[in-house]
């Protein structure tokens, strides 16, 4: 099936063949996947996709990949939890967690994009992969080029967090440290696209990467048997996730896959990089960029490439957004962890700490359904907790030293 | 008081294919319009017809961004260098 016609810019919509390329020449709008929706319409049913791998290639038809898959065979169908804990914490009476803090295999949704990229990168016959990254992404670039046998070189601000850039050089890429924020990363990294011929996942390639976001959209609707959920919260750095899943959301409706689409989608980010959430309570599409200083380094851009974008999913949903400040990220992770065994980083904390405050708002009324976007592992981050947790009980191995510990640790809590 | 501007793959059609080039201007502003009488047709793959910067392009001056400067009325001098950058993802 030729599902596939080319690219086509999102802002002019003059179409280009496929290629390694992201924007228009001629006014430098983002490219756009171009799909031939009719052939796919009555081809793609709930049937056929419940057919599939549980992985992201359950989709397939709806990625741009034209060959066989190349690289992440076991990547997404991460859990949807229905919550009773959190669900309670919170007062609402149907929260869901997409839990990609568990996707295979580098604990973050990036494994969804940089599969579909990588896969992409060797059918364009690239023999070098590279990316700009806050540290998911860095992970999983390394990784599927590791088992793509393909170089990398992987950008990432010097300051990121230890278990970031280990979680990056085990897979043997060429890690280049720069002195700088995200952003300055981001501008250097535009430079070197434009002069060594390699496939940059999130610039030349940034077409078919940022498809791969869609399944996680796409996972939610068929997780909850193809319903749509009345809210989606989700964290928001570049922008693409947000836009992706709306754009999943839209594309089951035409196709027939769902009845009816009324989710509102909501904008998580921290107050210390919250650009998108700013447009979204100033009512403005002009994206204003800020210099990030939050704890949650994985959403810290302040010059969200599809910032527009991704004001226009909530806009147009209906939905809202919130900032969440570091103290409020931290208690995030820690309810999340308490109340439901998950321990997610720091973006994760902003969206259940936004979670908590739109319900306290009335912007999602208390008995509507609630998916919320968990999309990295606490196991990455556990810096920002060192000097909030501590070991209760440290003793001698002797029983009477228990007992005593025991009997202090339960005057204390009722104290 | 020339400047370099270093262009970026996209805009190089219009370049003749060069990926930096040196023009003048005061400011941001002039800079386009000096770049716009070099290679005409330049200007308009930057700048909307209300004359503010296109949302999905991004211009440094000594890799600053000109929206944590003064816009497009930015002050240039001898020896800056501006990068006219498009926007890209990320995460």
């Amino acid at each position: 099936m030729v599902k596939l016609k080319g690219l086509k810019c999102r802002e002019c919509g003059r179409k280009y063949p496929s290629s390694p390329a992201h924007i228009c020449e001629f006014c430098f709008g983002p490219l756009e996947v171009d799909y031939d929706y009719e052939a796919l319409r009555g081809v793609i049913t709930r049937a056929s996709i419940a057919a599939g791998p549980p992985s992201i290639w359950r989709y397939k038809d709806l990625l741009p990949i034209e060959g066989d898959v190349a690289v992440g065979h076991h990547v997404g169908f991460t859990p949807l939890i229905r919550s009773q804990n959190l669900a309670e914490e919170l007062g609402v009476t149907e929260l869901y967690i997409k839990n990609d803090s568990v996707c295979h295999p580098t604990w973050s949704f990036k494994d969804r994009v940089v599969s579909v990229a990588v896969t992409k990168a060797k059918e364009f016959g690239f023999d070098t992969v590279a990316c700009a990254s806050t540290g998911n992404l860095a992970n999983s670039v390394a990784a599927h080029a590791a088992e793509a046998r393909l170089k990398s070189y992987i950008f990432i601000p010097a300051d990121l967090e230890q278990g970031k850039v280990l979680g990056t050089l085990v897979y043997h890429p060429t890690l280049v440290a720069v002195e700088g924020t995200y952003d300055e990363v981001n501008r250097l990294c535009s430079e070197v696209s434009d002069k060594y011929r390699w496939a940059f996942v999130n610039i030349n390639i940034r077409p078919y990467y940022a498809e791969g976001s869609k399944t996680y959209g796409y996972e939610i609707l068929e997780q909850l048997g193809w319903r749509a959920p009345g809210h989606i919260v989700v964290p928001c750095a570049g922008g693409s996730l947000i836009t992706k899943i709306w754009k999943a959301i839209r594309e089951c409706t035409a196709l027939g896959l769902l009845e009816r689409a009324a989710t509102k989608m909501h904008a998580a980010q921290a107050l210390g990089c919250g650009p998108i959430v700013t447009m979204v309570k100033n009512d403005t599409d002009v994206l204003t960029p800020v210099r990030p200083n939050t704890i949650a380094k994985s959403l810290a851009i302040g010059n969200p490439a599809d910032g527009y974008y991704a004001y226009r999913s909530v806009k147009d949903s209906g939905g809202y957004g919130e900032h969440a400040t570091d103290e409020e990220i931290v208690e995030g992770m820690l309810l999340l962890a308490r109340a439901e065994g998950i321990f997610t980083e720091t973006a994760g904390g902003v969206t259940v700490a936004v979670t908590k405050k739109l319900i306290e708002a009335g912007v999602i009324p208390r008995d509507e359904s609630v998916v919320i976007c968990i999309t990295g592992n606490g196991l990455k981050t556990p810096d920002v907790l060192l000097e909030r947790l501590e070991t209760h009980v440290k003793i001698r191995p002797s029983l009477s030293a228990f007992d005593r510990a025991l009997a202090e640790l339960k005057s204390q809590s009722t104290q | 008081m020339p400047v370099l501007v270093r262009i970026p793959t996209p805009l190089r059609a219009v370049t003749k294919g060069a990926g930096e080039v040196q023009a003048k201007g005061e400011t941001v502003a002039l800079l386009l319009d000096d770049l716009e009488r070099q290679y005409p047709g330049l200007r308009e793959r930057l700048v909307e017809q209300s004359g503010e910067v296109r949302r999905f392009i991004n211009i440094y001056v000594n890799e600053e961004d000109i929206r944590f400067l003064q816009g497009n009325k930015t002050a240039l001098k001898e020896g800056d260098q501006v990068s006219i950058v498009p926007a890209i993802a990320g995460g």
